[in-house]
């Protein structure tokens, strides 16, 4: 018995350091097997879609995000990405007030739109007050006004096989050796229905601003900030994210953030 | 169900009067060590989240125009270099090399939280998030097992259900641990009772609603979460606040089995069987109802 004793001690400790030894070298290997396309990373990922379909279940298609009041906007709202687009389209379309800026809608609808700003004002509006959780972890509670996206697709009339609503914006997130690349961003026809999925015009009582994306971007209050692009000027239904970017759903899906920004 | 099994025996043949027991069920054991890998990838991967915006806030919003910043960790240029820095409540500490400003010599960033604390070791929120979440529903699959478990198999009423006896011993037991001396029984003392109960009653199931009211879907399915709360930002310094008392926890833990017997504390955990004391002269009959 005092042999066992001694080889099971001898055991627990080479098991220990085996293990310390792989879980120091592992650190590394870990890190290298996260890449986007990894084996790993993708079957982590699955966590994401679990994670949608869950959401989508408890909270179903109509649960409002809570709404604040007055008192609760005790500062402006906190731009974040590019906040002073420097390309020119969009310069030229800030210096005439938008006036020439159109909203397009394109891909998998039966009437094609073009909107302008005062089409789209002259839409019925849903004015709410809402917290914008960023996915670094701050919040900020704002005021949003603007045209409900579920009017606007209604008038374009979506085709059945039409799966997600891609946003294209009008300012470069990232240059790159291929060209610049414009933001761009995909929801889900539910959330892009959600009574409180707006194209904000305005933000606490005044027109928009272009740090917050001036002249139309889109509130989606069930999800994080980086889902909610700015700088809109088409938005395209289509049936998968083949051609959207990298295939991901998104420019910061592209660069590694999960599609769904329900959590 | 596990009974207790005395192995009388391999007691006999090493010569000792001390007896081998089944202590620890598989359920016990199989979620013990799942909870341990998973709270070691959340642990890593939120604090790689957390440098994402090394603050936490009081109240429903981050404060930047006004202050609710009660914790802050940062980097700032002083007449000798940059300085790492942590802020608690006003008062700042220098942090240098590993909180606000490390990395290794000469090559140092400003980052809250080192490389070797985060995963992914270099920033990366994106991959941070993939991580903590797959392992947020591990571990909160498997506390529902355990509990499911517990509760059939009679191990939470039976191990860590707090009695009268047990606050009767709480002075004498925090006594023996201070002095460290530990006996060595199949049932848990009060502190350890305390301890575990503590952690998967209180601390794990508040980790995961201060993580569900950070989730802005969640939110509109359980808006009073963070109405009890007291909004997404304190969630949000409830869960790291929680984190540093797991941190804590698993510090202890450790030092404990470490004092009380690695061996035969770690064989428990691992196959179930656990060497008691041989049984004092004045011992009281045992309360364990079986």
């Amino acid at each position: 018995m005092a042999k066992f004793q001694i080889s099971r001690r001898k055991f627990l400790t080479a098991g220990t350091l085996g293990l310390s030894g792989i879980a120091l070298s592992g650190c590394d290997a870990f890190d290298s097997g996260l890449g986007i396309g990894g084996g790993l990373r993708s079957f982590l990922e699955n966590a994401n879609g679990l994670t949608w379909r869950a959401q989508r279940l408890l909270a179903g298609s109509d649960a409002l995000a809570p709404e604040f009041t007055e008192a609760d906007i005790r500062q402006p709202q906190r731009p974040n990405g590019v906040t002073a687009p420097d390309d020119d389209t969009y310069k030229g379309l800030l210096a005439n007030n938008f006036a020439d800026w159109r909203l397009e809608v394109t891909g998998l609808v039966e009437k094609p739109l073009s909107l302008t700003r005062e089409q789209l004002r002259n839409m019925p509006s849903r004015t709410q007050i809402t917290r914008h959780d960023c996915v670094e972890g701050w919040s900020c509670i704002a005021k949003w006004t603007g045209t409900p996206l579920s009017l606007v697709l209604d008038q374009a009339v979506v085709k059945p096989q039409a799966r997600y609503v891609m946003f294209h914006c009008l300012d470069t997130i990232e240059q790159s050796l291929s060209g610049n690349i414009k933001y761009y961003g995909t929801i889900d026809l539910i959330d892009a229905r959600h009574p409180q999925t707006i194209l904000a015009y305005g933000l606490n009582g005044k027109p928009l601003p272009v740090e917050n994306g001036a002249p139309l971007r889109v509130r989606v209050e069930r999800q994080l900030g980086y889902k909610m692009p700015k700088y809109i000027y088409k938005i395209e239904l289509v049936d998968s994210f083949a051609n959207v970017g990298g295939g991901r759903g998104g420019y910061w899906e592209d660069n590694g953030y999960d599609w769904y920004g329900g959590i | 169900m596990d009974t207790v099994a005395n192995n009388q025996s391999a007691a006999e043949a090493d010569g000792k009067d001390t007896t081998l027991i089944y202590r620890q069920s598989r359920w016990t054991r199989l979620t013990h060590w799942i909870w341990a890998l998973s709270l070691f990838f959340m642990l890593l991967s939120g604090l790689q989240i957390f440098n994402a915006r090394p603050q936490l806030y009081i109240g429903k919003q981050s404060g930047f125009e006004f202050n609710n910043t009660i914790l802050q960790i940062g980097a700032e240029n002083t007449a000798n270099g940059p300085r790492g820095f942590t802020e608690i409540f006003g008062h700042r500490f220098n942090t240098t090399g590993v909180l606000g400003w490390s990395g290794p010599p000469g090559q140092e960033t400003p980052r809250a939280f080192p490389a070797w604390a985060t995963i992914p070791s270099y920033y990366d929120l994106g991959t941070a998030r993939v991580v903590h979440f797959f392992f947020a529903w591990i571990l909160t699959t498997t506390l529902l097992v355990w509990l499911i478990a517990g509760l059939i198999n009679g191990h939470i009423r039976r191990d860590l259900a707090p009695r009268l006896s047990d606050l009767r011993k709480l002075p004498r037991d925090i006594v023996d641990h201070a002095k460290l001396k530990f006996h060595h029984t199949r049932e848990y003392n009060t502190l350890q009772k305390m301890a575990y109960g503590g952690v998967l009653f209180v601390a794990l199931p508040l980790m995961i609603a201060t993580g569900l009211a950070m989730s802005p879907s969640m939110d509109s399915v359980l808006p009073w979460l963070n109405e009890i709360l007291g909004g997404r930002q304190t969630a949000r310094t409830i869960h790291f606040t929680v984190m540093v008392l797991l941190v804590l926890f698993f510090v202890i833990h450790i030092l404990m089995i470490l004092a009380a017997g690695p061996i035969n504390e770690l064989r428990s955990i691992i196959t179930g069987w656990y060497r008691t004391d041989p049984p004092a002269k004045h011992e009281q009959p045992t309360e364990r109802s079986a």
